[in-house]
Parts: structure tokens; C-alpha cells; sequence
């Protein structure tokens, strides 16, 4: 907490000599904090223009500095300017592309709600009547504790593969708030969600996240015992 | 183990451990999601993998690379912004 605090207010120390026409300021919160505006670009599903969203989302900073009224930090009002710029940008291209060929767009942001998504697959779960109803099927297996760099590294590459892969309203949500650890909200405000859909979002996102790293580790198991025999 | 005190089934559990992680949920419900958590080592362990994951998609933010160098095109508008617009 100590740390965030305190570059959040570094962020509105540079912010302040931006606005003062500092080129170094402007220079520094790019390095700061432009690989978050990429990701959140990527999260949103443009991982062909990400940097290209990044970059404009920058020349609209420069365009708006004098708006920022400090209500939130540089941080959430960042992200909340990629995403008005995104989204400007996917208007203009919906003029030129045919509707049927957008994909998911973030209209359906709201489609946290529609088709339950259960958390864990329930053939997990012993679904026959009884006491035992609704408790696990077999028990959970542990995970090897990542103590070691190596081990850490290969979850890491896991977990972001299965972000990669989460479709992006719930990609958005995990990013901004267990990468980039914003508020609910932050997040909510950020991609105009209510805070019970984002709950929703990240809930999904998490225990998809989590199931792909079980399921790479019971492959590494089972690999190895088939290795082994 | 036994069933008792298991109203809270596992799979009812698993639906709840992000409000549980957030601390947005009732006192009542608390209880009864630890209650569950005392008597059932799966769950315990689901709910440490749940943290585990949220811990490593942490980590994913401290990049080990250093940032590039800032695009010429940024500063390129910066200059401009600062020639053409400085009240
Ligand atoms: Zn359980």
C-alpha cells in the first residue's frame, strides 16, 4: 500500500509538470505507465493495434491535461482515456467494416449475466442425492508450491496464456484489477460497469484462470508418469 | 469428516470466493463459508489456488523489461502541443 501510495502521488507530481510543458515529465509517465495502456488495449481484443491504441491514447492526453481534476488517480484516468479512445476508434471502423463481422463488442460487457458460467466444471461434483450432494466428486489435488523461479515462471506463462484467452470483457476486468490492482471502483467506473457485473466478470475470469492452471499441472503429471513407465 | 454443518455445498462455495476474497459478504454468509472451509480440506485447498492465481497474475504487471524509449511520434506531439497550443 505504502508503495502505490506513493507513486500515486509521484504520478500527480509528473502530471503537474506536464501540464507545465515538462517534455521530461511527459516522457517519464509514458514509461510509467504505457505498457499498462497496452495491455488494457490488448484486454480489450486489440492485440494487432494495441501500442497504435496506446500512442493515441497519449496524443488525447496531451489534448485533454487540463481536465484532470485529480477526482481519480492518473492511473484510473489513464485507462478511462484509452477506452474512450478505443471505442472512438471502433466506431469509425464499424462505418467501414460490415456489422455481421464485428465480433464481441463491448456492448455485451453486460453479458456477465446471461449464461451461467459455473466456476469449477460440475462433473467435478457428486451430483447424486444424498448428504454428499453438491461436495466434490474427488478431492481437490494440491498444487506443487511454486517456491522455486523456474516453477513461478511457468505459472506466470500459464496464467497469462489463460488471460490471453478469456473473452474480453472478463480479460478487461482481470487485467485492471489483479494486474493492474485498481479498485472495483476504479474498474467499474473505467468500463462503465455496475459493480455487481464486474463482480461477475472477475469471478469468471479468476476461476477460468485458476482451472488452466490445474489443468496444466495435472498434464505435467500425468506426462511425467507417463514418462517414467 | 462428517456432513454437518456442510449446508454450504462445495459447489455453492466455489461460486462465493471472490466476494470472499473482497470481504463484500454479509457477516452470516462469512461464517457459513468458513464453517465450510474448517470441515473440507478440498475447498481449503481450492480457495489457496484461488489466491495463488490472483498472486500470479500480480506479478504479471512488474515487467521485466525496462521500458522502450519513448516513441518519436509522442514526443513529436508533445513539442508540437507545446509550440502551437502554450497559453
Ligand atoms: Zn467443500
Amino acid at each position: 500500500m505504502g508503495t502505490a501510495d506513493a507513486d500515486a502521488s509521484d504520478d500527480l507530481a509528473l502530471f503537474a509538470r506536464l501540464r507545465d510543458g515538462d517534455e521530461a515529465a511527459f516522457e517519464a509517465l509514458v514509461r510509467r505507465h504505457n505498457s499498462m495502456l497496452v495491455r488494457l488495449a490488448r484486454a480489450r481484443g486489440l492485440d494487432a493495434t494495441a501500442e497504435e491504441a496506446a500512442q493515441d491514447a497519449w496524443i488525447e492526453v496531451l489534448r485533454c491535461v487540463d481536465r484532470f481534476e485529480g477526482r481519480s488517480a492518473v492511473r484510473t484516468w489513464l485507462c478511462g482515456i484509452l477506452v474512450n479512445v478505443a471505442r472512438a476508434g471502433a466506431r469509425k471502423e464499424a462505418r467501414s467494416v460490415p456489422f455481421s463481422s464485428l465480433g464481441a463488442d463491448d456492448s455485451d460487457a453486460n453479458g456477465a449475466s446471461d449464461t451461467h458460467e459455473p466456476a469449477v466444471d460440475s462433473s467435478r461434483f457428486d451430483l447424486q442425492d444424498g448428504p454428499w450432494t453438491g461436495h466434490w466428486a474427488k478431492p481437490v489435488p494440491d498444487w506443487p508450491t511454486p517456491e522455486s523461479a523456474a516453477l513461478t515462471t511457468e505459472m506466470t506463462v500459464v496464467v497469462q496464456r489463460a488471460i490471453a484467452s478469456l473473452p474480453s470483457p472478463q480479460r478487461e476486468v482481470i487485467v485492471l484489477r489483479d494486474v493492474e490492482d485498481l479498485s472495483a471502483e476504479d474498474v467499474c467506473g473505467v468500463l462503465e460497469l455496475s459493480d455487481g457485473n464486474q463482480r461477475v466478470l472477475l469471478h469468471r475470469a479468476r476461476s477460468k484462470v485458476r482451472a488452466a492452471v490445474e489443468h496444466h499441472f495435472s498434464d505435467a503429471i500425468s506426462n511425467a508418469g507417463k514418462r517414467s513407465s | 469428516m462428517s456432513t454437518q454443518g456442510l449446508d454450504l455445498q462445495c459447489r455453492e462455495l466455489v461460486e462465493l470466493v471472490t466476494d470472499y476474497l473482497t470481504g463484500v459478504m454479509p457477516a452470516s454468509e462469512r461464517a457459513r463459508f468458513e464453517q465450510h472451509l474448517l470441515q473440507c480440506g478440498s475447498c481449503r485447498r481450492y480457495l489457496g489456488q484461488m489466491r495463488t492465481t490472483i498472486g500470479l497474475t500480480g506479478r504479471l504487471r512488474d515487467d521485466a523489461v525496462p521500458p522502450p524509449p519513448v516513441a518519436a511520434k509522442l514526443l513529436d506531439a508533445f513539442r508540437r502541443r507545446k509550440q502551437g497550443g502554450a497559453k
